[in-house]
């Protein structure tokens, strides 16, 4: 026989006690690209809805950005660096496999030799992140979880190739993820994800130049129809309605595809008044940092308040997805 | 099953919702692209509809020969 293992007492369940974000200074519009690239500032809008974005000269690191926004969720949370006993950084576009960016950002911020690793589930890795730190604090298995999505696409593009570097950017979005004290207080529903591995060349990075290429067709169908029943899968399983969701944040790949899934949701009985991300118009497609960087800009706007009702949800490469609704902090 | 001139009426409807276009406009002649200005994204959009609505499959690289309002209509009644 052997021993039985005691286990960590675990929580009811976790919730997002703090939000951060950061994006580099250096905006480059519509009107930069189409000097290199054969477009224009009205094909651009019109296709990918996106006006201007965030592009990391070379002496600022995925590290840097994660860095900077973890850095700013910790301080929203009201804890500190020495409470963070864990950080996943959700990336998909380090410089190289090793070593990982996590381990680098909690030395960067003052955490004190806490659990570190990368998560890599593409323009999903948020949600997956945050579903994985939910879980973390609920199983006992960490107290404080800090979760980035942090990407440096800018490091990924052919900049001659006029259908993906119109798309693409930089930035971080950060959540320091912790238990709730009772199931009232829960505020992260659990996660709806999956995967479509047989379209897994839709988006890939080409190995003659190192460069994103993506089926832009192919991928703009799947998300317009298959991300919708994430969400409401999400929303399901917190055994929610679609009415109960106050703001909707879908991954920002393209502001067509937002508004399809938000579509969709309201089809299902989401309210008219649901306010829907529009972060890419400013931000662009920054794979795992868009959730989290639409969430803050957001609250920041004012267009979402604290305790209100939040569906997450992300899709990307792999292909990957995942969804939960949360509740602002 | 619906003939070509019930096709037509409710491809025309799924063309006003996706792109905004008039369904008097949206004639078995006119081309997608050239006449009725629809981007290939739209294109995706009302090929999902029309998925819906006509029980067919258009898979992307169908999608690209129907050039024509006429095409899409000959090729729903084909695989409906």
């Amino acid at each position: 026989m052997s021993p039985a293992f005691r286990l960590a007492p675990g929580a009811p369940g976790a919730r997002i006690l703090g939000l951060g974000s950061f994006q580099p200074e250096n905006v480059v519009t519509n009107d930069d690209l189409a000097e290199r690239v054969e477009t224009s500032d009205q094909w651009i809008r019109e296709r990918v809805g996106i006006a201007e974005r965030r592009i990391a000269p070379a002496d600022l690191s995925l590290v840097d950005m994660a860095s900077e926004a973890g850095a700013r969720a910790i301080k929203d949370s009201g804890l500190t660096a020495s409470d963070v006993d864990t950080v996943i950084v959700a990336t998909c576009t380090m410089p190289n496999p090793i070593p990982n960016a996590a381990a680098q950002t909690a030395a960067r911020i003052g955490a004190t030799a806490p659990g570190a690793f990368d998560l890599n589930a593409a323009c999903a890795g948020f949600c997956y992140a945050l579903g994985t730190a939910s879980d973390l604090v609920r199983a006992g298995s960490a107290q404080n979880v800090l979760v980035i999505g942090a990407e440096k696409l800018s490091d990924w593009l052919d900049w001659d190739d006029r259908s993906t570097c119109i798309i693409f950017a930089d930035g971080a979005g950060a959540a320091v993820v912790g238990a709730a004290s009772n199931t009232e207080q829960v505020g992260i529903g659990p996660v709806a994800w999956g995967s479509a591995g047989d379209m897994s060349d839709a988006i890939r990075v080409l190995p003659e130049n190192n460069a994103l290429h993506q089926e832009g067709q192919a991928v703009f169908r799947w998300a317009t129809t298959k991300i919708a029943p994430v969400a409401l899968r999400a929303i399901e399983q917190a055994g929610l309605t679609p009415a109960d969701i106050d703001v909707l944040v879908p991954h920002q790949a393209n502001l067509r595809i937002v508004e399809a899934v938000a579509k969709r949701l309201r089809a299902k009985g989401a309210r008219e008044d649901m306010r829907v991300a529009d972060d890419i118009v400013y931000s662009g497609n920054t794979s795992s940092a868009s959730i989290p960087l639409a969430l803050d800009h957001m609250r920041a706007e004012g267009r979402v308040r604290k305790g209100e009702t939040v569906l997450l949800v992300g899709f990307g490469a792999g292909l990957s997805y995942a969804g939960q609704v949360v509740v602002c902090p | 099953m619906a003939d070509n001139t019930e096709i037509l009426a409710g491809l025309a409807e799924i063309v006003e919702e996706v792109a905004g276009i008039d369904t008097a406009d949206v004639t078995a002649e006119k081309s997608f692209v050239d006449d009725l200005d629809i981007d290939s994204l739209s294109m995706v959009e009302i090929a999902v509809q029309a998925e819906d609505k006509f029980g067919v499959k258009i898979p992307d690289d169908q999608l690209a020969e129907l050039k024509t309002v006429g095409d899409a209509v000959d090729y729903i009644a084909k695989n409906q």
